[in-house]
């Protein structure tokens, strides 16, 4: 089993976007595919019509009160399933920082489902945090979306150094460019510079695209209500870098 | 079937259900509505198991699904639960019957091997399906089950048309509402919730039985008091029928049981003529002993070489001296052998003299009458106590200097008193009998033991001179099977020195006193022969 996490300190640069097309495309190869939806805004939940609700909490899951197995719900898509979303969330540090090795709870939590899923995503919130540390505890590919912006690379460099510092288990890092617009400058510029100077960039890039925003509309991923556009193009370019880079075997090979 | 999930069966009135599902789109609500779940899939399906059930008793249900080109092996407990799939390969596909280890290795084949065994598995029912399916959305329109309406008509074993069937499947997390939609289903009008499983609709619209023990030499249920003559015609007829059954798939060569259940079903009918003979018409045992000789005669060939193709990879796994690519031309002598004896097995069953036996032997037994007043559960039990007495007194005679022979005609006598033992089962008590059957077959197991091993010695030195002879012999080989002749040697004096505790457990007074109580258990006031 392995474990994915879409993660930036940064709010609304494609997290959940990146999160809910990859689980659906890894589904669609094959894979059995759980996607935890750690924000507590709950929009992963809301694109898959899956009410953003947890019995007894965010606390219960993270006590091991209610079995995660139990709040798991299926989503419309063979192979996909998804941890919702609970707005009790918004309180999982407190929780977290009340357990024993807060920062290897979550990583605990998910072991048991190693037997039933190949691969769990998880969509975090935007933040650095305890529950931010326990993802990047728990993952073993971080996928760091990145708005080609100074600031943004500034704060890659951040987690990058954050994550070196971890004893034992380090999860890899593989960023991409996201919401890109070619018409910007300092985005091209961006785009031509900086994987020359850092390796965990990918080469596949998620353009800022109507249609992805659109999502919200179809409340389904794009790779499936439009599979045929340059969106989902682009984000099967990403999943074919991404299961390459968690050393995921190629299920059309 | 997905745990959790419903079937309903329309009735016959229902017909191809289109009623049933225009009903079940008028109890769309605010709460609940129906989508097309897409095009509706053709769905070939071939279901396996061995000529005598071994799947189905085991609960286990497997089928071939050929959807889109792509042919899968399911296998799933009766419970509907997946216990292991395989893709087939395009080529080169399985062509049935095959054996087990003739599947592609893997999770599927391993859980098939202990309850297939050495069968082959064959084709017991063939269907092709119209699948369409329907999607049960909440108010939010997100998909809490699909409903898949499976119409479905049986090709073989007989062509017959299957109620339609729905499976409601609930998508993980909507347990809740998906009953909700099952108890909608369940009410309308030609629609019965539950029912078997696909396998057993499509066999029971075909008019089959699964489980049935088909070839199997078997006890016939028995009323006490029924005339000894009627009852041996019985007991007689059912053996028929099991050789009858047993021949086709001994003459297809599907597997090496088929021929080994023929010959069990022959040994019954010729010990239960040497035996109970008397019991019926005067002279009718005289006349078939011989012809049923002729029949066994006939099959012991080619079973001898089955026997030692069966251990073969057990027997090369034992060499210590030599290596198993020592015995490689024994193998090729061996099969060779076998296909010879194979092709005049199958002139022999498809002879005339073996058709006028079948018949004939029907006939006769057809003609049976009640001779004086006799009943079989008197007769049960002198037979079986005399038969007691004869493997006692042979036993008894043995001692550590006794020749091999002896040892061998206790086998018989053993082996005719379990064959009563068994015939007459359902006379007895299902405890006792089982009991006495496990006793018996401890002394057996090891004079089985010696005597196959005497037997086995014998025809590997007369296979050794053919080889030899034939310049097929190579002197690795040869003395290969010399290592394999002397290990046979150790196992033959191993079982004579178990025999004298086995014998003495056999002949001791629980054993004695169990297998004497055997007839008394069922058995109505004794009447005497007119």
């Amino acid at each position: 089993m392995k474990i994915l996490a879409t993660y930036n300190i940064k709010g609304g640069v494609g997290k959940t976007a990146t999160a809910v097309n990859l689980g659906y495309l890894a589904a669609r190869d094959g894979y059995r595919v759980l996607l935890w939806d750690l924000d507590p805004q709950g929009a992963a939940s809301f694109l898959f019509r899956i009410k953003p609700r947890v019995k007894g909490g965010g606390k219960a899951l993270i006590r091991g009160h209610r079995s995660i197995d139990d709040a798991i719900k299926g989503t419309d898509f063979a192979g996909l399933d998804l941890l919702p979303a609970d707005f009790t969330y918004r309180n999982l540090d407190l929780v977290l920082d009340a357990a024993r090795q807060p920062a290897k709870r979550l990583a605990g939590l998910l072991a048991p489902l190693c037997g039933e899923y190949d691969i769990i995503m998880l969509d975090c919130p935007p933040s650095i945090s305890l529950l931010s540390e326990s993802v990047l505890h728990a993952a073993d590919l971080l996928l760091v979306p990145l708005i080609p912006t100074t600031l943004s690379v500034r704060t890659l460099e951040q987690l990058t150094e954050f994550v070196a510092g971890f004893n034992g288990h380090r999860p890899d890092i593989l960023a991409f460019f996201s919401m890109l617009d070619r018409r910007k400058r300092l985005h091209t510029q961006i785009l031509q510079d900086l994987p020359t100077q850092r390796p965990d960039i990918a080469t596949s890039a998620i353009s800022a695209l109507s249609l992805i925003e659109q999502m919200s509309v179809h409340r389904a991923p794009v790779t499936a209500f439009a599979p045929r556009t340059a969106a989902a193009r682009q984000y099967r370019e990403l999943w074919r870098e991404a299961r390459e880079h968690a050393g995921l075997p190629d299920p059309h090979a | 079937m997905t745990p959790g999930s419903r079937l309903y069966v329309l009735d016959s009135t229902a017909g191809a259900g289109s009623h049933v599902l225009r009903s079940l789109a008028e109890t769309s609500d605010d709460q609940l509505g129906w989508a097309n779940g897409g095009t509706a899939r053709t769905i070939r399906r071939t279901w396996l198991d061995t000529f005598d059930w071994r799947l189905y008793r085991a609960g286990l249900t497997l089928q071939q699904v050929l959807r889109n080109g792509q042919a899968e092996l399911v296998l799933t407990a009766r419970d509907g639960e997946l216990v292991a799939t395989e893709l087939l390969p395009a080529s080169p596909r399985p062509r049935w019957p095959a054996l087990v280890t003739q599947l592609p290795a893997g999770a599927l084949r391993d859980a098939l091997a202990s309850a297939a065994g050495i069968r082959a598995l064959l084709p017991v029912a063939r269907a092709i399906s119209n699948v369409g399916e329907l999607q049960a959305l909440n108010e939010d329109a997100k998909t809490i089950a699909r409903l898949a309406v499976d119409r479905m008509a049986v090709t073989f074993p007989a062509r017959a048309s299957v109620p339609a069937r729905l499976t409601l499947v609930p998508v993980r997390g909507y347990a809740g509402q998906a009953g909700k939609v099952g108890r909608a289903i369940g009410s309308l009008p030609g629609v019965s919730a539950g029912g078997g499983s696909a396998l057993e609709a499509a066999l029971a619209a075909a008019g089959v039985r699964p489980g049935d023990s088909a070839g199997k030499s078997t006890a016939v249920q028995l009323a006490p008091d029924r005339p000894a003559a009627q009852a041996m015609s019985d007991i007689l007829e059912s053996l028929l029928d099991s050789m009858e059954a047993n021949v086709p798939g001994t003459i297809r060569d599907i597997d090496t049981e088929f021929l080994h259940d023929l010959r069990v079903a022959v040994r019954w009918t010729r010990s239960a003529l040497k035996l109970c003979g008397d019991a019926l018409p005067r002279g009718m045992a005289s006349e078939f002993k011989p012809e049923f000789r002729w029949l066994g005669d006939l099959t012991t060939p080619t079973r001898d070489l089955d026997v030692f193709l069966l251990g073969y990879q057990d027997m090369a796994a034992s060499l210590v001296g030599g290596s198993e690519t020592d015995l490689v031309p024994f193998h090729d002598f061996l099969a060779a052998a076998r296909a010879d004896e194979h092709r005049r097995l199958v002139a022999g069953l498809r002879s005339a003299r073996f058709n006028h036996l079948r018949s004939n032997w029907r006939a006769a037994l057809g003609d049976v009458r009640p001779i004086g007043r006799l009943t079989v559960a008197a007769l049960a039990d002198a037979k079986i106590a005399a038969a007691h007495r004869s493997a006692l007194r042979t036993g008894r005679a043995i001692t550590p200097s006794s020749p091999a022979e002896s040892l061998h005609d206790l086998r018989k006598r053993c082996k005719e008193l379990r064959y009563l033992v068994e015939m007459f089962g359902s006379l007895h008590d299902r405890a006792q009998l089982s009991q006495a059957v496990r006793e018996l077959k401890a002394l057996q197991d090891c004079l089985g033991e010696f005597q196959d091993a005497e037997v086995q010695r014998a025809e590997i030195r007369g296979m050794a001179d053919q080889m030899l002879a034939g310049g097929r012999g190579p002197a690795p080989t040869l003395l290969a099977m010399g290592e394999i002749v002397a290990g046979l040697a150790v196992r033959q004096s191993r079982a004579r020195a178990q025999f004298t505790g086995r014998f003495a457990d056999f002949s001791g007074p629980a054993s004695r006193n169990r297998l004497a109580a055997l007839a008394r258990t069922a058995r109505p006031a004794r009447t005497s022969r007119a």
